[in-house]
């Protein structure tokens, strides 16, 4: 049976975790890859590093990381953030990451999703959408594709976008709720479902998980293929075992 | 085996980390002299059949599966093993192994990604210690369908039933990428290292 998968997401910056340092069993929990390896160990399916370093110099640093990860990981990890150009999926992949997440790049050139996918085929080739509920209460739901954290409005319907890149080639979505990163309040659960029955890809649930039920609640109300989340595992709120322990208490179909 | 099909270090350090030495090459010289020889890859069939003829692998790796070296095909190595694809009309497979490769049935979401369960169907002690049922990481659109039936491993669910492992003596392959499937996936190289070593 095809199973769920469990992401968590770290966020990096300059070659070290932004999040997390809660661990008594990590030397150096800011290490991403000691903190990846970490993961693999308690279970998770897969994991995203997500590589908000904003100077361009420090930006061959999430090569290195790709190719450290390579050497120390045995699940697979996605790497996104900053990613401008074919060449610099290119410089990733070979440095051993499975996949690649786009997000502002594709959506200035969206041919990059096509090329890529061509190139390296769909299977690597992960769409990042920032998602922003743009209608008023009481309204048919509508939501906008932002950059840059949300700051900056792109005028695209998110559910539009996610078709779209899927009939260029992109192989999953990784669907992020702007409302509700970072609150705790749980996933989006229209703006999921949405996503999920619009695209004939794997959607990943993004943004909100505050606690375990949020992870059950948003597979079980939208059918998503997996649950990304960041905090409550990096600060050791739970683990990854207590996560899927969780999950396949609800019925559904998990790796313990 | 290298037929430029591929990232391999990912199965090699996966050996290491085990702790067994494997060796990543494309001289058949070196196939020749090997304990034991792994087929990974990702990719199409037809540059795959292609990448192993041009590197002149073909006639030694018949000859050292015919003379009873363990192997181990991982992925497209699962695939190549039988006699044609669908994916590449035309091409002529290894066929060390009766039967062929077809694309996974419409109606799901293809290609399949993710974890899903191995269910073991004839004993092997390439699944020494690993639990019936257990998941393991697959990436891929085309299955075999292995003529003779005595050669199914392992089988998996995804829209349909497809033969995810297959085992005939000397000869055993697997759909998904041990390397990329944590502990379990590791066990699957430990055990197949033990089997070439005799350990």
């Amino acid at each position: 049976m095809h199973l769920k998968r469990v992401i968590p997401c770290l966020d990096v910056d300059k070659g070290r975790v932004v999040k997390g340092t809660n661990f008594v069993n990590i030397r150096d929990a800011g290490d991403p890859v000691e903190l990846a390896a970490h993961y693999d160990r308690e279970g998770a399916d897969e994991l995203v590093f997500l590589d908000i370093t904003a100077s361009h110099e420090a930006r061959n640093t999430i090569v290195e990381l790709a190719r450290r990860c390579a050497e120390e990981l045995f699940i697979p990890f996605t790497i996104g953030g900053g990613i401008r150009s074919e060449d610099d999926v290119r410089a990733l992949l070979r440095a051993g990451a499975d996949k690649v997440s786009l997000n502002s790049a594709a959506l200035k050139d969206p041919g990059l999703i096509e090329a890529c996918a061509l190139r390296f085929g769909s299977q690597c080739v992960v769409l990042a959408i920032d998602a922003k509920r743009v209608s008023a209460p009481g309204d048919t739901p509508r939501w906008e594709v932002f950059l840059n954290g949300g700051r900056i409005a792109t005028g695209r319907d998110a559910i539009e976008w996610a078709q779209e890149a899927v009939a260029r080639g992109a192989g999953e979505i990784l669907l992020t709720s702007m409302d509700r990163d970072g609150t705790k309040d749980g996933y989006e659960l229209e703006l999921t479902r949405a996503v999920v029955q619009a695209v004939q890809v794997p959607v990943i649930a993004s943004g909100g998980a505050g606690h375990l039920d949020h992870l059950t609640q948003v597979i079980l109300e939208t059918d998503a293929d997996a649950v990304l989340a960041a905090s409550i595992f990096h600060f050791g709120e739970y683990t990854i075992r207590q996560a899927k322990e969780h999950m396949a208490a609800a019925g559904l179909p998990v790796r313990l | 085996m290298d037929y430029g099909s591929g990232n391999l270090r990912s199965v090699q350090k996966a050996f290491e980390h085990v702790g067994f030495a494997a060796e990543v090459g494309d001289d058949p010289q070196k196939v020749r002299s090997a304990a034991g020889i792994v087929l990974p890859g990702v990719g199409a069939f037809g540059s795959a059949m292609q990448g192993l003829e041009s590197r002149g692998l073909i006639e030694v790796l018949r000859e050292r599966v015919e003379a009873g070296v363990p192997f181990l095909g991982v992925c497209l190595g699962l695939q190549l093993l039988f006699e044609k694809s669908e994916e590449s009309p035309g091409v002529e497979g290894l066929g060390l192994l009766r039967g062929d490769v077809r694309r996974l049935p419409p109606g799901t979401k293809i290609p399949h990604i993710g974890w899903n369960q191995a269910e073991i169907v004839q004993d092997s002690d390439l699944f020494h210690d690993i639990p019936d049922l257990s998941a393991f990481y697959f990436v891929h659109s085309y299955v075999v369908v292995p003529a003779r039936p005595a050669d199914v491993l392992t089988i998996t669910e995804y829209g349909t039933t497809f033969v995810s492992g297959v085992e005939a003596q000397n000869v055993t392959a697997v759909q998904f990428h041990p390397e990329k499937s944590s502990t379990l996936g590791l066990k699957v190289y430990e055990n197949f290292a033990r089997r070439v070593t005799g350990g």
